[in-house]
């Protein structure tokens, strides 16, 4: 049977294997995850879980795991038993250690209907495209069933209200990462994005299994076990540093033998997920591209905001970015004041350029059409640094035109 | 420098789709049209601030409705009597719903409003979500509407408009929003302001006018950006 479907490869995260397979042999997917002896990780969330997917895996990887991920955007579980079905063996065996899988909120709830997880790491719930969860609430709600399910360990932020709230219904241990009290400020909660910003943390530092201390643009510092752990990382930003935490976090629970040392130099060697910073080199300009989908994760872009780059700005709103882009008048912008946006570009460029506007940011071009706008902005622009924040079907478009589709999925 | 003072209600609790960025098109409108303006903040329990000349409230989950539900009665009157010299008010979803009779949860739970509009809210099961136009007393209104409350207006209630694209207040009539003297409700969020400037400055100039006399004037903006934004935006899908 698995002989026949595995024919059926090639289409490479393409759901219709998927579907033959689960026609045929409806456990296929329980059967196949069982055989993994350090079981499942869900990393679930609402910003980040790209990015820290890769990271987790990279780092088992060089931690000696062999490891079943599914790549990003596949993240439904018909896509998950496509990416089974493109490793299982022709007697139907996984030669894999673990799996780690990225699945957002809504699909969590139905993978762990078919497989409970030993492991479940939740970054943060912020707004996300509500046109498709509804509120921030039922959010909330779908990943207290995907923490409840874990049968091992949780991992979450103590940092987010919601998640430890959450977490108080959980069967299994909960172990908390989170950041400094100095840095709470730098890193919103959705409520405080809003609200009057309280800064007390909701969980004691001593709660903490790691804990992100400080960190430059490219060194984070994290404390664990009393100790001082600090390593320049390929990947930037205090935003990806604070879900590091969490994944140091959480390989220190699937592979308790390892030594703080080695994990955070194999943590520091994981190179950005496509699109999530990545840096691609482009007619010789640094161009890095920087994928943004609410206001929690494109404030905490601008935060890391270079004034001396020049800024590319592309918002579309297909369904993958969300139809709704009133979540843009939730950003405060006045990070780019300065220097100013020199384009702004997608579907709704227009309505972007009427968000600088009331911020009184100038934007000096506005092109819908993606490949225009940057046929004009490289035809023109001297600078050569620039930094792109794009929704992520135009951060598609974006990294198609300058690289080609060659490697999606992974980095270069 | 002539000042417009704004009441901000219940900013923490209601404010959930951008709605914050009406508060700021105000400002800023105000700013370039010559005119100073103040941001009041109305917290739960907050004492009622006096000469207030404009008030904007916003969306919010239904725990953040039920939060200031109370709060909301307890300061019903000066709404009232704000409501009834003509001070310009917006109102967007679920304090829309909530300046209705009352507003019905999925759960059946009854939230009571202060019923400046005549009007009655039911939650339903189906969300309607998407890009919608209405037509109005301001032209075409260009915005973004999610919710799952369906709003009937009674007897000689006024809607803010009738919808050309989208659901509005509910799947059975064309009606979107309510309006009762220079007080708006309305479903549509995704800030409705800043692409829908004629209204935004019906609010000002009603607001200016009431304070400083029928001679104020406001300037001509350029809004070329704002008819691209309306159109690109009519253009999308639902």
């Amino acid at each position: 049977m698995i002989r026949q479907t595995s024919r059926l490869r090639g289409g490479s995260g393409s759901a219709l294997p998927g579907l033959v397979v689960e026609r045929m042999y409806p456990r296929f997917l329980e059967d196949m995850l069982k055989q993994l002896p350090d079981g499942v990780v869900i990393v679930t969330g609402t910003n980040g879980k790209t990015t820290t997917t890769k990271v987790i895996t990279g780092a088992l990887e060089l931690l000696g795991k062999k490891v079943l991920t599914n790549p990003s955007g596949s993240n439904f579980t018909r896509g998950i038993v496509s990416t089974v079905i493109n490793n299982v063996s022709i007697v139907g065996k996984l030669e894999h250690d673990i799996a780690v899988l990225e699945l957002d909120e809504a699909y969590a709830v139905q993978f762990i209907k078919r497989v409970k997880p030993r492991y479940v790491l939740a970054l943060n719930v912020m707004r996300d495209q509500l046109d498709r969860f509804g509120e921030v609430d039922a959010t909330a709600r779908l990943i207290q069933q995907v923490i409840a399910s874990a049968t091992k360990s949780v991992v979450i932020n103590a940092d987010d209200p919601h998640l430890v709230a959450a977490a108080k219904t959980s069967n299994a241990p909960v172990f908390y990462y989170g950041v400094d009290v100095s840095l709470r400020a730098q890193f919103p909660t959705d409520d405080e994005l809003l609200a009057k910003l309280d800064k007390k943390p909701i969980k004691q530092s001593n709660e903490l299994l790691v804990k992100l201390k400080a960190y430059s643009h490219n060194t984070p510092t994290f404390l664990v076990d009393k100790k001082a752990y600090v390593e320049p990382f390929q990947i930037q930003g205090g935003y990806n540093y604070q879900n590091i935490a969490g994944a140091f976090a959480l390989i220190k629970l699937v592979i308790p033998s390892a030594d703080n040392d080695e994990i955070i130099e194999a943590l520091a060697k994981v190179k950005p997920a496509f699109g999530r910073g990545e840096i691609i080199h482009h007619n010789g300009k640094h161009i890095q591209i920087i994928l943004v989908k609410n206001p929690a994760g494109f404030r905490q872009a601008l935060i890391a905001h270079d004034e001396k780059e020049d800024v590319f700005i592309a918002i579309n709103d297909d369904y993958a970015d969300g139809r709704d882009v009133s979540w843009l008048w939730d950003v405060d912008f006045s990070a780019l004041k300065s220097h100013g946006v020199d384009m702004v570009s997608g579907t709704r460029a227009y309505d972007m350029a009427l968000r600088l506007r009331y911020e009184e940011v100038p934007a000096l071009h506005v092109i819908r059409n993606i490949t225009s706008a940057l046929d004009h902005y490289l035809a023109n622009s001297k600078q050569p640094r620039l930094k792109i924040y794009a929704t992520y079907t135009a951060m598609l478009a974006i990294r198609n035109y300058l690289i080609g589709n060659r490697d999606l999925g992974e980095s270069s | 420098m002539k000042k417009i003072r704004i009441l901000n209600l219940y900013p923490d609790e209601m404010n959930i789709y951008g709605d914050s960025g009406n508060v700021l098109t105000l400002t800023r409108r105000l700013q370039w049209h010559g005119y100073d303006s103040e941001v009041l903040f109305l917290h739960p329990g907050d004492t009622f601030p006096e000469s207030i000349d404009l008030v904007i409230g916003g969306g919010g989950q239904d725990s953040g409705q039920q939060k200031i539900a109370k709060d909301l009665q307890r300061i019903a009157p000066n709404l009232r009597k704000l409501a009834d010299n003509g001070t310009p008010m917006l109102m967007i979803c679920g304090l829309y719903q909530l300046f209705g009779h009352r507003f019905v949860t999925d759960k059946g739970d009854e939230i009571k409003g202060i019923g400046i509009f005549d009007a009655e809210t039911i939650a339903k099961d189906k969300r309607l979500i998407g890009n919608i136009v209405i037509e109005t007393d301001f032209g075409r209104v260009i915005g973004y509407e999610n919710h799952s409350g369906q709003t009937y207006l009674k007897n000689k209630q006024k809607p803010f408009g009738f919808t050309i694209k989208g659901e509005g207040n509910n799947t059975d009539d064309r009606s979107e929003g309510a309006r009762t003297n220079n007080v708006f409700g309305s479903y549509l969020h995704g800030s409705l302001l800043p692409k829908n400037p004629v209204f935004a400055d019906y609010l000002i100039k009603t607001a200016v006018e009431k304070k400083y006399g029928k001679k104020s004037t406001l300037k001509k903006l350029d809004e070329s950006l704002t008819h691209r934004a309306r159109e690109s935006a009519e253009a999308r899908p639902r």
